[in-house]
């Protein structure tokens, strides 16, 4: 094909596209012009009936809580494919994670990012527990909050280092926050099923509108998916750092160990 | 036209179009979206980006 014929068939087809989509841009509804009925709906009955003043997750926690229980997992389901392919194979070797080469001189994290990234752990879990624990209130929610936390320790990893994360935030501790928060979510959503009534079905008193502890299983659930992001979020960092600080190809079995994996 | 090349400079890219993304979202008045959006987009992702080619690079010695 000449360059010729190419170019034609290219400016063709580019024009075909934008044709198409100045035609759907012309179609779109005004900014703010909402045409569906369930938005305007949620927004008068969301505060009197489950007395969230956030009616996202009102939405997210409550009237669609079992399409967020299958995000969830969803998320689950991502965290172990990471730790199953991110796993210490046949042929490798786990060291100590110090610089594959002696003589090159790698600067020291210096003192200024040491302070600022010590001094800004305790605002970051601060600010990811406040997101999780008013989810019901304002905008933000577990899986906001549950991120926000994860942060707070890899800025440990990055102001200290890989020892220092591992010592903070073992393993074990972690894992266990992770299904206990995506187990706890679950069982939130039964125990709208033992109280008599439907999945997820908002079973606690729903208290006044504004107050910390009100809008029933909501709170709740956002503290139990909060757990389960911070769990899943640092877990699959740590393996990251892991597979990229001390794992290693096992030299003394060269290429050999490398067809077997 | 391709300006950024470098797989570490594409991840400050992603990770600066995660924030500006983020930006429009709350100036479109969604502040839990943009939440999402600023901590996964202009944090998480670049982060395992970076980490991912870490690994790379090491092996390449």
């Amino acid at each position: 094909m000449s360059d010729r014929v190419r170019l034609s068939v290219f400016g063709a087809s580019l024009a075909g596209l934008l044709g198409l989509v100045l035609w759907a841009f012309v179609g779109l509804p005004d900014f703010g012009d909402y045409r569906g009925p369930y938005g305007d709906i949620l927004n008068r009955v969301a505060v009197p009936e489950r007395s969230t003043t956030d009616v996202v997750t009102a939405v997210n926690f409550d009237y669609r809580a079992f399409d967020t229980l299958a995000e969830e997992f969803i998320l689950f389901a991502a965290v172990i494919a990471v730790a199953s392919i991110l796993r210490t194979l046949r042929g490798e070797r786990t060291r100590q994670p110090d610089d594959d080469a002696a003589d090159r001189h790698v600067p020291e994290t210096s003192l200024p990012i040491r302070v600022t990234g010590l001094g800004l752990v305790a605002p970051t879990i601060l600010v990811g527990i406040y997101i999780v624990a008013h989810g019901h209130q304002t905008p933000g929610g577990g899986f906001q909050g549950g991120v926000i936390l994860a942060t707070a320790l890899l800025l440990t990893y990055l102001s200290a280092d890989y020892m220092t994360l591992r010592a903070v935030g073992p393993s074990r501790l972690i894992e266990l926050a992770e299904g206990l928060g995506a187990a706890g979510f679950a069982l939130i959503g039964v125990a709208g099923l033992v109280a008599g009534s439907a999945f997820f079905e908002n079973v606690l008193g729903k208290g006044t509108p504004g107050d910390l502890l009100s809008a029933g299983t909501i709170p709740l659930s956002n503290a139990a998916v909060g757990l389960a992001v911070t769990g899943g979020f640092v877990f699959m960092l740590s393996e990251f750092l892991e597979q990229a600080l001390t794992r290693r190809r096992d030299r003394r079995r060269g290429r050999g160990g490398r067809s077997t994996a | 036209m391709v300006l950024a090349r470098d797989p570490l400079r594409q991840a400050m890219v992603a990770s600066i179009y995660g924030l500006v993304l983020g930006i429009l979202f709350f100036l479109f008045q969604a502040p839990d979206v943009a939440l999402s959006q600023t901590v996964v987009g202009a944090v998480a992702l670049p982060m395992m980006i970076l980490l991912a080619l870490a690994k790379v690079r090491g092996g390449e010695e």
